[in-house]
């Protein structure tokens, strides 16, 4: 047992912390900073070619595809080092979901004409999976795809589309063949988002921000083509997707970026005239939940290594889920109680203000997206317990 | 980055959890329990022959110096078996004192008889009012000789001690003193602790010969020794978490209700999830202070050792009371091992340190290192 990182490891930490603060825009970097989603579509994109132009697009794909070949450990290391940097976040719905599906189950022409354009971010992806009655029962859906000569006709409605207003194509869940077990009839889909009858509506979200879409499908003529694996066997795909999603789940390095900025609030906050930082019940709030990210730490480190031996994601990554938002949440918490009554100026132009309150507001998406914390307790209890 | 262990550190392990699945069921440590000693030298003497007693000294004094890591896995053993002898206050906690401050004759000869299991010794360090450091117990120097005084609380398992290593205040820092129990000007009150184990308050009031001194200064060796010790003392509550989870789910599935076992329901099933996850993260953070034993910075092995105490601590806690409550009236039942799994952790929370003594502690380094 050895729980440090390797000399070459640590090397390379540092030549990505190098490379970030030569490359990373300011101008990117302040937004990042402040929570300026103003222009995050753009700043998404262009901090995708520089990486990519690095040959760093894609840090969990493997050399073949343009992928870094990166092991888990690597790609661990890199993600703390671009969210301690505040930069932007990489697209996951192309880099992270639908192209290990199309790795995998895609044809030599499907994996030529998409990955490139997911790698050099010339595609914008979004997800196509929940809808309005399913969501922790997914496979209920019911947006239908009918085959007609060389199209599938698709009807039906998405929800919870996240940032679907930029994307250039979508991955769905489509319902095949009603008739067979729920699980049996789905196919999965990839449809262009300028087809006619494609209609997007905002939903407006707790936090005032719109961030999510219901999407419409109103006889959407998609080429047999773009169907990915065989008809009517799309859950496979959507569980080889799930289980891909998982990659960096615990977000250590979001969590790391926001206590660092917690504590900092509470050293800058005065309460009875002396720093919020000394205040011995704040003081052990932030000291607990810096105890817990240390430890959740550690346990990614053992599901990389337990994962690289058996080359799969298991159902531990539930836990790294569910502590790792569990975590971020109470941390942007934190965040709240540190400002005091100031957080009620969440409309001003400060700057800790409106991001600590929005991202708090915001970030109660965490543990209900991805599966929600509930599902994922379910999955330790049946895959882990064999309750 | 490596979380596997060594075939040799895996037969340690194996080899006391063998012993204690065979010869150390829970009938069997009842009765060792209920007797007058609260230990059993016949299993105190297969220790020594399975070498565990010896684990924690180095190779160059014929011992298997297994180091932090061989130690934690026998600590989860002897975790999970309950067991009441005094292997992590003699074989852990007093050998490696004696390892890091004892020379010459008197290392050979303390380090000899407790490889052998002919002699037990314990550190004598806890008082009241504080862990860290001794405070009411001082050593000063008297003639050629010392003169030492003071009261040390609940000491885990002085009744059954040959020797007893005092650590007490000197005019250069601190020290550690050999004492026989036996010594004229030691009093003990023993008493039995939360979790059945013999611990004693005990009083110093004697004269002691220069030798008596361990070594030096000696901040520096009990922080090393009393971090190791709180590692293997995580990892021995570490072993009673996996049992205590285990035997719960276990319960959970054989356990009928309304039909059904109990264990299909999912309120339930949720807050044993929960129960697992607290188990791992302690699990992550005794692999982290083990990790800080083996050697580098101190201030770093501090913080993670607190760290871990707190962490264990907690899932201690949390464990501990699901356990009893997923048992329902079972649970309250001392036939049943999960309630002294519950007495074990409870003790585990309150021994070396509270929880939120470490706490604390970790809260002093944050400032000491920010200043």
């Amino acid at each position: 047992m050895d729980l440090n990182f390797s000399p070459e490891e640590l090397a390379f930490r540092d030549e990505v912390r190098a490379f970030v603060a030569a490359h990373l825009p300011d101008d990117i970097q302040g937004r990042v900073r402040r929570g300026d989603e103003s222009q995050v579509a753009d700043d998404i994109r262009r901090w995708q070619k520089i990486l990519h132009a690095h040959g760093w697009g894609a840090v969990m794909w493997p050399r073949e595809f343009g992928g870094t070949g990166w092991d888990k450990t690597r790609q661990f290391l890199f993600e703390i080092e671009c969210a301690a940097a505040d930069a932007p976040i990489q697209l996951p719905f192309g880099l992270k979901m639908v192209a290990p599906v199309i790795m995998r189950y895609g044809t030599p022409e499907q994996q030529q004409r998409f990955l490139p354009r997911i790698l050099d971010g010339s595609d914008w992806w979004c997800q196509g999976y929940s809808e309005p009655g399913s969501g922790s029962d997914l496979a209920s859906l019911k947006t239908r795809a009918e085959r007609d000569g060389d199209h599938y006709v698709v009807n039906g409605q998405k929800a919870w589309n996240t940032l679907g207003q930029h994307a250039d194509w979508i991955f769905c869940l489509v319902r095949t063949d009603p008739d067979a077990k729920p699980q049996r009839g789905i196919s999965f889909l990839l449809i262009d988002m300028r087809t006619p009858g494609i209609r997007l509506q905002p939903t407006r979200l707790l936090d005032g921000t719109y961030e999510v879409n219901e999407v419409f499908f109103d006889n959407v003529r998609v080429p047999v083509g773009n169907l990915v694996g065989e008809e009517n066997a799309g859950w496979t795909c959507a569980k080889f997707l799930l289980g891909h999603e998982r990659t960096n789940i615990a977000g250590i390095g979001a969590s790391r970026r926001e206590l660092a900025r917690l504590r900092r609030m509470a050293a800058e906050a005065v309460r009875d005239g002396r720093p919020l930082a000394e205040d011995p019940v704040f003081a052990a709030r932030i000291a607990q939940v810096a105890l817990e990210l240390r430890a959740l730490e550690v346990t990614n480190l053992r599901v990389i290594f337990a994962e690289a031996r058996q080359q799969a994601p298991g159902p531990e990554a539930s836990m790294l889920k569910i502590r790792g938002t569990e975590i971020l949440q109470r941390i942007t918490e934190l965040q709240v109680e540190a400002l005091g009554a100031r957080a009620l100026e969440y409309e001003g132009d400060g700057e800790d203000v409106p991001r600590a309150v929005g991202q708090y507001m915001n970030l109660r998406k965490l543990s209900i997206y991805g599966g929600s914390n509930e599902i994922q307790r379910n999955i330790i209890a049946q895959m882990v317990l064999q309750l | 980055m490596d979380f596997s262990f060594t075939e040799e550190q895996q037969m340690l392990q194996d080899s006391i959890r063998r012993y204690l699945a065979s010869d150390y069921p829970l009938e069997h440590r009842a009765r060792i329990l209920a007797s007058e000693a609260g230990w059993s030298p016949e299993t105190w003497r297969a220790l020594a022959e399975l070498g565990l007693l010896a684990l924690d000294i180095d190779e160059a004094d014929g011992g298997i110096g297994a180091g932090p890591v061989g130690t934690m896995l026998v600590s989860q053993a002897t975790g999970a078996g309950l067991l009441l002898e005094p292997f992590h206050s003699s074989a852990v906690l007093a050998t490696r004192v004696v390892s890091l401050l004892a020379r010459g004759e008197q290392r050979a000869t303390l380090l000899g008889a407790l490889a052998s299991g002919e002699a037990v010794a314990v550190l004598a360090h806890d008082e009241d009012g504080g862990w860290f450091e001794p405070r009411a117990t001082t050593a000063e120097a008297d003639g050629d000789g010392w003169r030492l005084r003071g009261r040390k609380a609940r000491v885990y398992h002085a009744p059954m001690a040959r020797w007893l290593l005092v650590s007490a205040r000197t005019q250069d820092g601190s020290g550690v003193f050999l004492v026989e129990r036996e010594a004229a000007g030691v009093q003990l009150r023993p008493l039995r602790t939360v979790d059945g184990q013999r611990a004693a308050d005990i009083e110093f009031d004697l004269r002691l010969p220069a030798d008596a001194r361990l070594g030096g200064e000696a901040s520096a060796a009990l922080d090393e020794a009393l971090d190791l010790g709180l590692a293997a003392l995580c990892a021995d509550a570490l072993g009673v978490l996996d049992r205590a989870l285990a035997t719960t789910v276990q319960y959970a599935r054989d356990r009928v209700q309304f039909g059904t076992p109990i264990g299909r329901f999912q309120a339930l099933q949720h807050r044993m999830a929960d129960m697992y996850m607290q188990v791992e993260q302690a699990r992550s953070m005794t692999y982290l202070a083990t990790s800080a034993c083996e050697g580098g910075d101190p201030a770093a092995r501090r913080e993670a050792v607190s760290g871990a105490k707190v962490v264990v601590g907690q899932a201690a806690r949390r464990v501990g009371q699901e356990s009893v409550q997923l048992h329902g009236g079972m649970g309250m039942t001392d036939e049943l091992d999960v309630s002294h799994c519950f007495r074990r952790l409870l003790a585990f929370e309150l021994r070396m340190g509270t929880t939120d003594e470490h706490l604390h502690a970790l809260q002093a380094l944050a400032r000491a290192g920010a200043a």
